[in-house]
């Protein structure tokens, strides 16, 4: 494994595959299902607000980035209950929580992928958001790699963006450090 | 026996209860913990006979939780599976250094827990 950041690169190709592979383990494995992804984009910021449920991830390290998964409420209703056997008609505490843990499994699955090549990297526990006309915007301008997810005609997107840690080296970074991600709600 | 499952998840801890209760291992009451710091609590007051625990936890997380279970006598050879995300090689490893009697990558199967858990008795 190098740290030498400078001479890696990870390109947006790389990060879809690292997020379609991670995203079909997880679903296939906990919900048995298999979603269908749809065509990969790259954007540096939602061009409209959005609504529903938001999942953050931070990831930090030799490389330092954010990775979601957001989804309308009734999507999120139907991954709880098909991962925990209820049925859940509206948001609840459950609802969240097993978005929060789909995430968990999505992105710390993308992050061990991309350790062979960046590094060891930590990961911070999810940040779940539910509610109504939001815009997500990174603090650092980064591109965000988006991976679009069909379900029965319900979309899901999970997106992950990460560059070189400037501050690689200078300081100690855990897990549990405040997402590198800004929110107006 | 009696179980404690360490997990800041309130739908993985329901998901291993599901487990266990489909494995072949005699279960008593289950006890959940949020994390390290809960986990301790409870074993110092409750007697178990194994402990599923995540890595990835707020206040403690599962390697410290480890390795302060291991520092005492009475948990030395306490059956402790780890369940975490966490699947590089060295984490692994690191884990089973510190003490870990096995090691489960989420996502899981229920026989990848089932068979875990027929390892350790």
């Amino acid at each position: 494994m190098s740290n030498e950041t400078e001479a890696t690169t990870v390109t947006s190709a790389d990060l879809s595959e690292a997020i379609k592979t991670a995203t079909d383990e997880v679903f296939s494995t906990m919900l048995s299902l298999k979603l269908k992804p749809g065509e990969v984009y790259v954007e540096k910021e939602e061009k409209v607000p959005a609504s529903g449920v938001v999942s953050l991830i931070g990831l930090a390290g030799p490389w330092v980035g954010t990775g979601s998964v957001s989804c309308t409420a009734q999507f999120a209703c139907r991954i709880a209950g098909q991962m925990l056997m209820t049925e859940y008609p509206a948001i609840c505490e459950d609802v969240l929580d097993a978005v929060a843990e789909i995430t968990n499994m999505i992105i710390g699955n993308v992050k061990t992928t991309l350790e062979n090549r960046l590094g060891g990297m930590g990961l911070s526990t999810p940040t779940v958001i539910y509610g109504r006309n939001f815009q997500t915007r990174s603090a650092r301008n980064q591109e965000w790699t988006v991976v679009p997810f069909e379900w029965d005609g319900d979309q899901m997107c999970v997106q992950v963006c990460i560059a070189p840690n400037p501050d690689n080296g200078k300081k100690e970074v855990r897990p549990g450090f405040p997402i590198p991600h800004m929110l107006n709600i | 026996m009696d179980v404690l499952i360490v997990d800041d998840s309130a739908a993985i801890r329901k998901i291993l209860q599901r487990v266990l209760l489909q494995a072949e291992v005699p279960v008593g009451t289950v006890y959940e913990a949020n994390d390290g710091v809960e986990a301790l609590k409870l074993l110092r007051s409750k007697t178990v006979g194994l402990v599923l625990s995540d890595i990835n936890m707020p206040n403690m997380d599962g390697l410290e939780f480890l390795t302060t279970v291991r520092a005492e006598a009475a948990w030395r050879d306490l059956p402790i599976l780890m369940v975490s995300t966490e699947g590089t090689q060295a984490k692994v490893l690191e884990a089973v250094e510190r003490g870990a009697s096995g090691y489960v990558r989420k996502p899981f199967t229920a026989d990848q827990i089932k068979e875990k858990l027929a390892g350790l008795f």
